[in-house]
């Protein structure tokens, strides 16, 4: 009786989880918003992933001064820029930098502030107070400002981009898990498990972190279009990756020059910009109604 | 429908109420139908998700306004149907005729307000005349009613126990001397010794003050202790209706009541298991096209599956169940009511 | 009560230390010395070695952090700078002073733009009201303040003459970075201001004054706002960080004489005294402001308030 119990809790589990993540694709499916978002995300990452088939970095940057300021035509779709650059190859190349920036330090930022924030809110004590107050100390300085000082003091290049945009992101993170193992470390569930003997790091790995994912989840995507439109601010300040490398916030500082009687120098790398920042929101959007229906209605 | 019945308080008829979202459509209330005398307590008893609180948010038409719709069916209250009120008048009927004391009195007080300034704004709501001591007055009586002290009126709900707060509730719920209060599982969020304080608050307040009630519960130990009739809901229905005599000594069930007092340990027979009933309620977005208990009922035969069932009565007890039918073929007692 | 603000007051001192160790430690990363930037580079490398000695430029790191620590809060000195050779303090404060200015016309554009918008349509859900600032709203979260910067001064002032492209010279010089800065905020503050009231509206206790019999407007103005508000007071102090960010960028964009134009500006010639003080300077403002909408939160949501009263008096 007692093993044929267990057998079903097993069972029934396994359904559970599988039918979760069904049900949120079920839910995600239902907005409009989210699916567009995924289409046109899925789009960019084709275009960007697939670029170095239609177009050679080389016409990124080769300057061709007959083909200066040109409007678009049938071979440079996007028309070019002051230096008769290929803005449509610009936009691809510069895309591939500023995304891949974006992810990455995305992906560490939510690594080492996860890290944090558990350790802070399953240790609690002095451990929690320790990483708070040194965590509100780096909160006081406004993020971009702070991004700007450590990427002056490393240099800009691909890896100090990366460093400096982490450390700026990082904290949300470990704020964000820090509560969530608060939460969950007095449910039942995880007390039980502790009842059980169960030591620290099984709990955080097994029970917390499964069900943080979720909200951990929502917030990278969501922290994804912030960090580009950031690193767009970064490299539009002259901060970003050294020339002659385009990226689209430099594409933009450019443009400026010739605002007046080329207005198109500027409108395809924000219209990048803002597509890019609106997709990843679309999809982030979707994902939190998805997981979490009660905040939607 | 013509005729008024002016010892009932509260008359629902053929109820049904649905949720519905972009995603699904939650079958909440599937066509009940209770009745309240005056002065009397009705206790609507089972699981959670059978529906009680659906009952109670519609007598007093606040359902969630996105999704909560009443399809069909009449809430007499008084001899006046509340579902064909305006706002206005329903907001006359809130709190001064009709009142409603929930579930979780932690989460039901708001947290910026003095507990005093809560009950003020229920008096002065229903009572525009009352002057400023006025109010006040009735505030300490209030308190002092639910056992307070007046003086603690000033503090804000954080600073009350959750047993304390319930009394701030109930006494809020009760300074218009309503006709009819619902109680909503007014004593789950409590500890046991606070639940037989409050419950033992509640009943002698309704002696004094003559308040007719709707107590929902999934407790059967309330009913047997404040009710006067019971109706037994499951999965948007009643599956038993009567007295609470009909109930805890009649000899017939229907089976999910009998699986309901399974449930709960008994002292006198200490030495039989707790029978619980298996499997889950089933799900409200799809719900079965027979008897809604079948599923889970271990008396299921063929019609159950494809029929839903009629009621049959014997005097004041009611239920909704096929058993009855072939019972009634050999006792040929109880005559078949149809709908 | 007054211990809790005293408390809170007290800890901005280890903050501003702490902030200032960690810009400082950062700009050390840095290659080059004060000696070599202000010297230039045709002076023998002993009068450098000189001049950096005296400045104590050749002490261990904390010695020097201590020095600049004691400099900064007792005589308002931030060094030299590299560039103009002069006083970092006497460069930077008038553009610090133009910095706040937008910064706080900012707060108050972005908060009487956000708010009520936000307040408005989470009471009207699904309207129109509610839908066509919702989605402009989320477009705004895709905008960086540089882009709608830029826009604004194609359309305003290159198009429509209507608005000074650079300078803050007459009111209208403000129009264009205020805006440029306040709408994204503003966007933000609608988002939040609108998730805030959609919370409060779903709690227990707006059911209960329903259940009152409470008149709907009683409902909205009386239960939900007010709970709805707490988190807001403590968004507009966030909001400015943000605003502080945006100024960075509009200043730069709109040739306005302020001190993030100016730590844009020196970072080319890498003026790091400027760039530290600017830093610094910038985080202080917004740490106090930050102090300050705690002890408003304090002294507003009762359950704070009863915390401090009566735990510890």
């Amino acid at each position: 009786m007692f093993k044929k119990n267990k057998v079903n809790a097993e069972t029934l589990d396994g359904y559970v989880s599988q039918g979760k993540w069904k049900e949120i694709w079920r839910r995600y499916k239902k907005s409009k918003g989210a699916m567009i978002g995924l289409i046109m995300m899925a789009a960019m990452a084709a275009v960007l992933i697939l670029a170095p088939l239609f177009v050679s970095y080389e016409s990124a940057t080769t300057q061709d001064f007959s083909l200066m300021l040109a409007t678009p035509s049938a071979e440079h779709i996007f028309g070019n820029d002051g230096y008769g650059r290929d803005i449509f190859a610009r936009i691809i190349y510069g895309g591939r930098t500023s995304v891949a920036i974006a992810l990455i330090a995305t992906v560490t930022s939510c690594i080492v502030g996860s890290m944090l924030g558990a350790v802070a809110g399953y240790f609690g004590g002095r451990t929690d107070s320790l990483i708070m107050r040194s965590l509100d100390i780096f909160m006081s300085v406004p993020d971009i400002l702070f991004t700007m000082a450590v990427v002056y003091a490393l240099g800009a290049n691909f890896v100090n981009l990366i460093v400096a945009l982490t450390l700026a992101y990082f904290t949300n993170y470990v704020r964000l898990v820090r509560s969530e193992v608060l939460t969950l470390s007095e449910q039942d569930y995880v007390e039980a498990s502790r009842a059980g003997g169960a030591n620290g790091l099984r709990i955080i790995l097994s029970h917390i972190i499964p069900n943080a994912v979720g909200v951990i989840i929502v917030n990278t995507t969501l922290n994804i279009a912030k960090i580009i439109l950031y690193e767009a601010t970064l490299s539009f300040l002259g901060l970003g990756m050294p020339a002659p490398q385009p990226e689209w916030g430099q594409m933009l500082s450019e443009a400026r020059e010739y605002m007046r009687n080329t207005p198109h120098l500027m409108f395809f790398p924000a219209a990048a910009i803002i597509i890019t920042a609106c997709s990843v929101n679309l999809v982030g959007d979707g994902l939190r109604d998805a997981l979490d229906p009660h905040l939607k209605s | 429908m013509g005729e008024k019945d002016e010892k009932l308080i509260l008359d629902i008829q053929d109820l049904k109420v649905i949720y519905k979202t972009d995603i699904e459509t939650v079958e909440a209330v599937n066509g009940i139908s209770l009745k309240i005398e005056k002065g009397k307590t009705l206790g609507l008893v089972g699981e959670t998700g059978a529906g009680k609180t659906t009952t109670a948010l519609s007598i007093l038409r606040l359902l969630p306004q996105a999704t909560g719709r009443i399809l069909s069916g009449k809430i007499c209250f008084d001899g006046e149907d509340l579902l064909t009120k305006t706002e206005d008048e329903m907001r006359a009927v809130r709190g001064n005729l009709i009142s409603m004391v929930f579930q979780d009195p932690m989460s039901s007080l708001n947290p910026v307000y003095t507990v005093g300034q809560q009950i003020g704004e229920a008096i002065k709501l229903h009572n525009h005349d009352l002057s400023h001591e006025e109010v006040e007055g009735r505030i300490d009586e209030m308190l002092q009613l639910v056992g307070i002290m007046p003086s603690r009126k000033a503090e804000y709900p954080h600073q009350f126990s959750g047993g304390m707060k319930q009394r701030v509730v109930i006494a809020m719920a009760l300074c218009c001397e309503p006709e009819l209060l619902i109680a909503d599982e007014p004593t789950t969020a409590l500890d046991v010794t606070i639940q037989a304080q409050v419950l033992a608050m509640i009943r002698e307040l309704r002696e004094r003050l003559g308040t007719s009630m709707l107590m929902i519960t999934h407790d059967l130990g309330i009913v047997a202790q404040i009710c006067d009739e019971v109706c037994v809901m499951y999965a948007g229905k009643i599956v038993e209706s009567g007295t609470v005599e009909d109930l805890f000594r009649g000899e017939k069930h229907h089976p999910y009541t009998v699986g309901l007092f399974d449930s709960i340990p008994n002292i006198s027979s200490r030495a039989t298991r707790l029978k619980p009933i298996p499997g889950l309620m089933p799900d409200p977005t799809n719900l079965p096209v027979g008897c809604e208990f079948a599923p889970r009922c271990e008396h299921c035969m063929e019609i159950c599956k494809k029929e839903k069932p009629q009621v049959y009565s014997e005097g004041t007890h009611k239920f909704y169940c096929h058993l009855f039918d072939s019972e009634n073929l050999k006792t040929g007692g109880s005559e078949n009511e149809s709908k | 009560m007054h211990k809790y603000v005293i408390k809170r007051i007290l800890f901005l001192i280890p903050t501003i230390i702490g902030v200032t160790l960690i810009i400082y430690f950062v700009m050390n990363l840095t290659p080059g010395d004060p000696g070599r930037a202000i010297l230039g580079t045709g002076v023998p490398q002993e009068a450098i070695d000189a001049y950096n000695h005296n400045l104590g430029y050749d002490l261990p790191f904390f010695q020097k952090f201590l020095n600049y620590l004691y400099n900064m809060f007792i005589n308002h000195d931030f060094g030299i700078s590299y560039v103009t050779k002069q006083s970092v303090f006497a460069e930077i404060w008038p553009r610090y002073m133009v910095t706040l200015k937008l910064a706080f016309i900012g707060v108050v554009i972005s908060a009487l733009l956000g708010i009520p918008l936000g307040i408005y349509s989470a009471v009207k859900q699904y309207s129109l009201m509610d839908t066509i600032p919702s989605l402009v709203s989320f477009f705004l979260a895709a905008v960086p303040t540089f882009v709608l910067g830029l826009v604004l001064l194609y359309f305003f002032s290159l198009k429509l003459n209507w608005l000074p492209s650079y300078g803050l010279e007459s009111w209208k010089g403000y129009i264009m970075p205020a805006l440029a800065i306040s709408i994204p905020t503003a966007a933000q503050n609608f988002r939040f201001t609108k998730s805030s009231m959609l919370e409060a509206i779903r709690q227990d206790y707006v059911r209960t004054a329903r259940a009152k019999g409470a008149p709907e407007s009683a409902v909205i103005w009386k239960h939900v706002l007010k709970n709805a508000l707490l988190p807001v007071i403590t968004q507009i102090g966030m909001s400015l960080g943000m605003l502080l960010c945006g100024a960075v960028v509009a200043e730069q964009l709109f040739s306005v004489q302020g001190i993030g134009s100016l730590i844009v500006e020196r970072i080319t010639f890498k003026d790091e005294p400027i760039i530290i003080a600017g830093t610094i300077l910038i985080s202080i403002c917004f740490t106090v402001v930050m102090l300050i909408v705690d002890i408003i939160y304090a002294f507003i949501d009762p359950r704070i308030r009863a915390k401090y009263t009566k735990a510890r008096g």
